[in-house]
């Protein structure tokens, strides 16, 4: 260096970017992005589906039409007119009424069948093959046979719904507790926990993000047979509603239907992902 | 080392797994005194976790066997507490739950319940984690997690404590932090400590004898070296003393020079 050289002008030695050079998100950004593109994508569609059914030939009705057509339907879910003439609201209530019961006692079927062939292999030998083939019937296959059993369409309902949703729950939980990690009982050796506490601190809350996985698939599946087999059984309920609509050429109220089978189903799928979430502290995969 | 002293021997064990054709372990014979801090190294394959792992209880010794404390070692016990490599905590519970459960396991006859809330929250200072007590694995780092997985095996008050490459998993720097905490619990409990390790600095700066394992399968301990460094040990003192670098040579002479690993 020379020694003329003239010292550098001091830098900071610490330099912090101030505050706004990344300017945080405020929370009506962050809802925006998480509202704003499938809201676009349902507008889109919704503009693409009135052009395409506005034609004098259109078999459908575009969304002005249903907008003016099932407009009650719409706006009042609650009425209820006595017999079969009520709001959708309570179609949908008759329809999960059903859903909750099957599948309850799907869940507590399964999930005990699934504990018992996830932990004795004989068990397993002896019922898994015959689960794998029950499980690939159709949902609406076993209604006449449940129909033939219990000679009333509510019970045969619930059957349905039980018979349908109750293979994931047992195969998920079968596996859960079969694949209890290498690690967790190397845990629970060392530490001498043994039998039912074993089962109960370690087992049963290493299987139960695979447990809430097959809840999930079970209710899904609950809610796919429930509009079908209404459409058979008839009486209050969604599926005989949609059913009922089809009957009587009203297009526009079956596609209302639609969309609330739909939301429900997806609040259905929520709802058993976030108690899963709840119950096994976060482990469950979301 | 004289027989009087031996808390943990391991004598004439021989490993074998069904179907191969060579044991993983032939013939090895190590005893550990009380208090003690021995490492076992070799290269990756070598049995070293086998080892441990007859040790601990959670492997059958197809020949020979270990006693401990002058009872032979059938099954996993407290008595001979893991830290695992991979830290093994129960990612449903909270810190303090993984803790408390080994506590409840282990001590529930000769402690009552307020005794061994009490004794969970001491181990978690021990390892400087009373911070992260209702915190889930998941939510920590995993330098963090080992440190747990050390106060959960402190916790259940082991005759020997069995380090399964306990921080083979982490950056060098927490790795250093965490060998630091571990001299410092070492000394303050003067526990028995077997450390499996493939580090030659960890094993040199930790151990009082550093047990070096052939290749495998048919691995069994091909020297022992002693490490004669007063203790406490200070990582910065000892990078240019002397007998640390002859100690570290030796080491890295027999792990590459002697029985260096075959290609793989």
């Amino acid at each position: 260096m020379n020694a003329g050289t003239k010292p550098l002008p001091a830098i900071p030695i610490v330099s912090r970017p101030a505050a706004s050079f990344i300017p945080e998100d405020s929370r009506l950004v962050k809802v925006a992005r998480i509202v704003l593109p499938p809201l676009v994508v349902l507008i889109a569609l919704g503009l693409l589906w009135e052009v395409v059914m506005s034609g004098p030939t259109a078999a459908l009705p575009p969304p002005s039409k249903v907008w003016t057509d099932a407009r009650q339907l719409i706006l009042d879910p609650f009425f209820d007119n006595g017999g079969l003439d009520k709001g959708l609201f309570w179609h949908l209530m008759a329809s999960l009424s059903r859903v909750a019961l099957g599948f309850a006692l799907a869940a507590v079927v399964g999930i005990l069948t699934g504990l018992l062939i996830g932990t004795s292999s004989l068990a397993m030998r002896g019922l898994d093959p015959i689960f794998q083939v029950l499980r690939t019937v159709p949902p609406l296959a076993w209604l006449p046979l449940s129909l033939a059993a219990f000679r009333e369409a509510q019970p045969s309902a619930i059957f349905v719904i039980f018979i349908t949703s109750i293979w994931p729950i047992i195969i998920n939980t079968a596996v859960g507790v079969r694949n209890v990690p290498q690690d967790y009982r190397n845990v629970a050796a060392v530490i001498r926990l043994k039998g039912p506490a074993y089962f109960l601190r370690i087992v049963l809350p290493a299987a139960a993000p695979f447990i809430f996985t097959g809840l999930r698939i079970g209710v899904g599946l609950s809610w796919l047979a429930i509009v079908a087999a209404e459409m058979l059984i008839g009486g209050v309920g969604i599926g005989f509603f949609i059913w009922d609509a089809w009957n009587s050429s009203n297009l526009s109220d079956i596609i209302v239907a639609l969309a609330y089978v739909g939301l429900t189903g997806f609040i259905l799928d929520r709802a058993v992902a976030f108690i899963g979430k709840l119950v096994t502290r976060g482990t469950a995969i979301d | 080392m004289a027989n009087a002293d031996t808390y943990l021997e391991i004598s004439r064990l021989t490993v074998a797994f069904p179907k191969a054709p060579v044991p993983v372990l032939n013939d090895v014979e190590l005893r550990i005194a009380k208090g003690e801090y021995v490492a076992v190294i070799g290269h990756s394959g070598c049995g070293k976790s086998t080892l441990l792992n007859v040790v601990a209880g959670l492997l059958p010794a197809s020949m020979g066997g270990v006693v401990l404390d002058g009872r032979e070692v059938t099954e996993p016990g407290p008595d001979r507490a893991v830290v695992f490599q991979n830290h093994s905590l129960l990612p449903w519970l909270t810190c303090y739950e993984n803790v408390r459960l080994a506590v409840d396991q282990t001590l529930s006859k000769t402690m009552t319940r307020a005794e061994r809330h009490e004794w969970t929250l001491h181990n978690l200072g021990l390892v400087r984690m009373e911070h992260a007590k209702d915190m889930r694995p998941a939510e920590i780092s995993g330098g963090m997690k080992q440190r747990i997985g050390i106060a959960r095996a402190l916790a259940m008050k082991p005759k020997v404590l069995l380090l399964d490459e306990p921080f083979g998993a982490l950056d060098a720097l927490t790795r250093a932090h965490l060998q630091d905490e571990v001299m410092r619990i070492h000394a303050a409990l003067g526990t028995t400590v077997m450390m499996i390790t493939h580090d030659v600095d960890e094993a040199v700066l930790l151990s009082d004898r550093i047990v070096m394992l052939t290749n495998g399968p048919n691995a069994t301990i091909g020297e022992i070296l002693d490490v004669n460094l007063e203790r406490p040990r200070d990582r910065l003192k000892l990078a240019h003393d002397p007998r640390f670098i002859e100690a570290r040579a030796a080491v890295l002479e027999f792990l590459h020079a002697r029985h260096a690993q075959p290609a793989l």
